[in-house]
């Protein structure tokens, strides 16, 4: 992204030869791709090929929108998932222009870095003869010490000063290309920290019920979805183990959400056990870990005894619906139910599952299909009951959280009754078995993620503010000083002594250059002397200069 | 303090319409001056002018009459922007009294958002005006913004105060909000000259249809484009910053930094977009009347950010509090 102005002069052209066709080609489309125009192209393109990305679902941020969309749009959704459209941020196309413009980029900062680094090791330039055809030009009577004095006001105002003879080049304002050069590169290693965060980082999320059978410890395994990067080997993920103690969870009136705190206990081989508590905005950071809390829900805990007497409990999910009462729906599947105990028959016909609507705050009367408020108030479960081969011996992969439909269309399960029971209350079904709903257990959904990226990021972004901030408010600017003998005949107000040729010239645009450049000259011109007279002087003799 | 946020509210929006119309009469009369003096023998633009002497038979304009009529425009002006001053104050006093009855920072959904959006835009206006007397003219097109803006505020998304969802409870919230907010106030400023520089370069280039003979007062193009560029300069490493803190905040409350959610998605298209504009004002081969459309093209992002994300997608940004 070349600036043309501040491109060096061209070298001589070389002796003509007779070019190499395929090397000119090679050259010509490098210069094409590091011009600016087609860094702004790119840029365009970038900010356009983003936008499917927020209006189609996308597979990273909710997959159930994508299967959704699938559904809905059964013609268009699987072209355009064949070129990306539901990943655009990891598409070839997405990631073409970005890598374009990356290398756009470096083949434009690295020139410039070469040249920047060679500017700030070089004096500023001579002054050019005919000063006055600069954009600012004045004549005003020198100061006492010339070219000495010229040179020491402008050092103390830190500019970068060369003094030949009797003139003075000054220049300021390295600021911005340096800004603008490490606003770019950090731009790059930004890009390097997202690299780093995808091979070496690792991701999951899980729900975790509270109590210590439920606890989880960090193993693939253990999680509903796990993502790891390249890098990332599964012996890789630190070992801690996270038990729910305790969650609590504050809410207005209306129902929505003031406050939550989630308290667990860490212990496993690389972590000190311990208990922590953390909520939205406040995560639980391990050493090699950060545990984020995404949501809550109930775990309904329901007790079925069988044909034999024996007990089993469930104490699944329920998973929220999204309303604002925690409406939860979930399944309580019971496949090693009705098992003979004296020959340990297994009896694949009489297993038990139960579908449900748990309301945390259940309506006075029917239907009870929606709670009325996230806390308990008045617990109750709306329970179907299934009898028949769940299906989940088929080895067949299917949700936790949903009763295999297949098994109820083929008839092999059959839905046995429906009720509504209160927090304790036992429903006897037809073939004499007991259903108990005793109460709740609450759960938090997590995310468990280690970016190692995520410092490099944090750093690059900090820098490439300073540098942002150097190349926009950055000015480089040039000034020149010539001391001249005064001309007798021109009656100079302090004849005797010599004057002093000013020129200056902005390198940038820069629209108040004029004003610096009238209190500069005019500082400079008076440092060695004080008072209103020499002052006056000064002033007229810069507007007559800058007319 | 609610209801008195609210009618503070209604308040502002009826003093920004006297500004506007202030503003109005002052490009009006302005025109029948500019008619006066270039066209002074002839006789039935007296007429013009005669609306505004007492006694229209006048033979010839006499000079006073082109100067009362100056000076009625200036006064019609200078009443503008004192009543933009009044519907600032008026503005500033609504989102006090709504972040007083909130208890909290008045920025927790689109209504309160956009208010402060148009309040940092005002106030920047006339600091920039207290600089620059001669942009008061832009004033009209300034005013008709926030009518517009405020207005829809009230109608279509106010909400009643709720405290804050337990996801923008942190001090993050303050950070990463008032910085989005303050960037978007600055570029929504900055839009009102880059469109006044597009009409009036049209203008100066000889063009006289619609949208370009209605900068026929407008100061020269080339301050209004000095104008644009020094905002958009100084809003983008805020709007920058925000995005970072954004990130920073994301990172603690949803475990990355950045997720590809809508808002994100339009705060990085908004980000390259005025990228763009920045690298195009800085090439001496682009023109500027391009580069200035693509900083009008930014703002059009940042509305869809606003507006269109908030209604049309839902996300993790999603705290409009409209349904």
């Amino acid at each position: 992204m070349t600036v043309v102005e501040d491109r060096p002069e061209t070298a001589a052209p070389a002796p003509r030869r007779r070019p190499n066709r395929l090397l000119a080609l090679l050259r010509n489309s490098w210069r094409q791709l590091t011009s600016m125009r087609t860094a702004l192209i790119l840029l365009f393109l970038l900010a356009i090929a983003a936008i499917p990305g927020s209006v189609l679902p996308q597979r990273g941020i909710s997959p159930e929108k994508v299967n959704e969309y699938f559904v809905d749009h059964p013609d268009w959704a699987p072209r355009l998932d064949r070129i990306g459209a539901f990943e655009v941020f990891g598409s070839v196309w997405f990631s073409a222009i970005y890598l374009l413009l990356f290398t756009s980029l470096i083949g434009c900062i690295t020139p410039r870095l070469r040249d920047h680094v060679r500017t700030l090791r070089s004096r500023p330039p001579a002054a050019p003869k005919r000063m006055a055809r600069l954009p600012q030009h004045t004549v005003l009577p020198a100061p006492p010490g010339g070219a000495a004095a010229i040179a020491e006001a402008l050092r103390k105002r830190r500019w970068r000063v060369e003094v030949r003879g009797d003139e003075v080049s000054a220049e300021k304002g390295y600021l911005k290309e340096t800004g603008n050069l490490l606003f770019h590169t950090s731009l790059i290693a930004v890009l390097i920290g997202v690299a780093l965060g995808s091979w070496y980082g690792w991701s999951g999320n899980r729900l975790l019920v509270a109590g210590a059978d439920n606890a989880f410890c960090n193993t693939r395994q253990q999680y509903a979805e796990a993502k790891l990067g390249p890098q990332v080997d599964s012996a890789d993920l630190p070992g801690f183990c996270l038990r729910l103690d305790d969650f609590e969870a504050r809410f207005l009136a209306s129902g929505q959400p003031e406050f939550f705190n989630a308290t667990v206990t860490v212990d496993g081989p690389d972590e000190p056990t311990r208990s922590a508590d953390f909520s939205v905005n406040s995560p639980l950071r391990l050493n090699d870990a950060s545990v984020y809390l995404l949501g809550h829900g109930y775990a309904p805990v329901i007790r079925y005894t069988d044909r034999f007497g024996n007990s089993q409990i469930s104490d699944e999910p329920f998973l929220t619906t999204g309303d604002m009462g925690l409406t939860s729906e979930g399944l309580a599947a019971f496949p090693d139910a009705n098992v003979d105990p004296a020959t340990g028959q297994r009896a694949p016909d009489l297993q038990m599952a139960f579908t449900g609507i748990y309301l945390p705050t259940a309506p006075e009367q029917a239907p009870f299909v929606r709670s009325q408020y996230p806390t308990e108030r008045n617990p109750a479960l709306n329970l179907v009951a299934y009898r028949g081969n769940l299906g989940l011996d088929a080895g067949i992969p299917g949700s936790v959280y949903q009763l295999d439909q297949r098994q109820v269309r083929a008839g092999k399960v059959k839905e046995v009754g429906t009720k509504l029971l209160r927090k304790g209350e036992t429903w006897k079904l037809d073939d004499g078995t007991t259903v108990e709903f005793l109460g709740t257990e609450r759960y938090v959904t997590l995310s468990i993620r280690h970016d190692p990226g995520s410092t490099m990021l944090l750093v690059s972004c900090g820098v490439l503010l300073v540098g942002l901030m150097g190349s926009l408010f950055g000015k480089r600017r040039r000034v020149f000083f010539r001391v001249v003998p005064a001309d007798p005949g021109e009656g100079s107000p302090t004849s005797g002594s010599s004057l002093m040729e000013v020129g200056g010239l902005p390198r940038t645009d820069y629209p108040g250059f004029a004003d610096e450049f009238t209190q500069l000259v005019a500082a400079v011109s008076g440092a060695e002397r004080a008072g209103a007279g020499a002052d006056s002087a000064d002033r007229a003799g810069v507007r007559e200069g800058a007319e | 303090m609610s209801a008195l946020s609210d009618n503070l509210v209604t308040f502002a929006i009826l003093a920004y319409l006297i500004a506007m119309i202030g503003h109005a009469v002052e490009y009006a009369l302005g025109n029948v001056r500019t008619r006066v003096a270039t066209a002074a023998p002839v006789r039935e633009l007296v007429g013009a002018g005669g609306g505004v002497v007492p006694t229209p038979p006048a033979p010839v304009p006499s000079p006073p009459t082109v100067d009362r009529s100056a000076g009625r425009a200036r006064l019609a002006g200078l009443i503008g922007v004192g009543a933009t001053a009044v519907a600032a104050a008026l503005h500033l006093a609504a989102l006090v009294t709504r972040g007083l009855a909130a208890d909290r920072m008045p920025w927790g959904n689109m209504y309160e958002f956009v208010l402060t959006v148009t309040f940092i835009g005002v106030a920047a206006w006339l600091v920039v005006l207290w600089k620059r007397q001669s942009l008061r003219k832009l004033g009209l097109f300034l005013t008709l913004v926030m009518v517009l803006l405020v207005a829809t505020a009230e109608l279509v998304l106010y909400v009643p105060i709720v405290p804050l969802v337990p996801a923008l409870n942190s001090y993050w919230f303050i950070i990463h909000v008032s910085t989005i907010v303050f960037a978007s106030g600055i570029f929504l400023l900055g839009v009102v000259p880059a469109v006044g520089f597009l009409m009036r370069n049209g203008y100066e280039q000889g063009k006289r249809s619609f949208p370009y003979t209605l900068a026929k007062r407008l100061p020269g193009a080339a301050g209004l484009e000095r104008l644009t560029f020094a905002l958009h300069a100084f809003a983008f490493p805020i709007f920058t910053f925000a995005v970072i803190a954004g990130a920073i905040w994301a990172e603690a409350a949803w475990g990355r930094p950045w997720g590809w959610d809508p808002k994100e998605t339009w705060a990085f298209i908004s980000w390259v977009v005025y990228a763009g504009y920045l690298h195009a004002r800085a090439t001496p081969s682009v023109k500027r009347n391009v580069a200035t459309w693509i900083a009008v093209l930014g703002f059009l992002t940042m509305l869809m950010n606003l507006f269109g994300v908030n209604i049309f997608f839902t996300g993790l940004h999603s705290y409009g509090g409209l349904d």
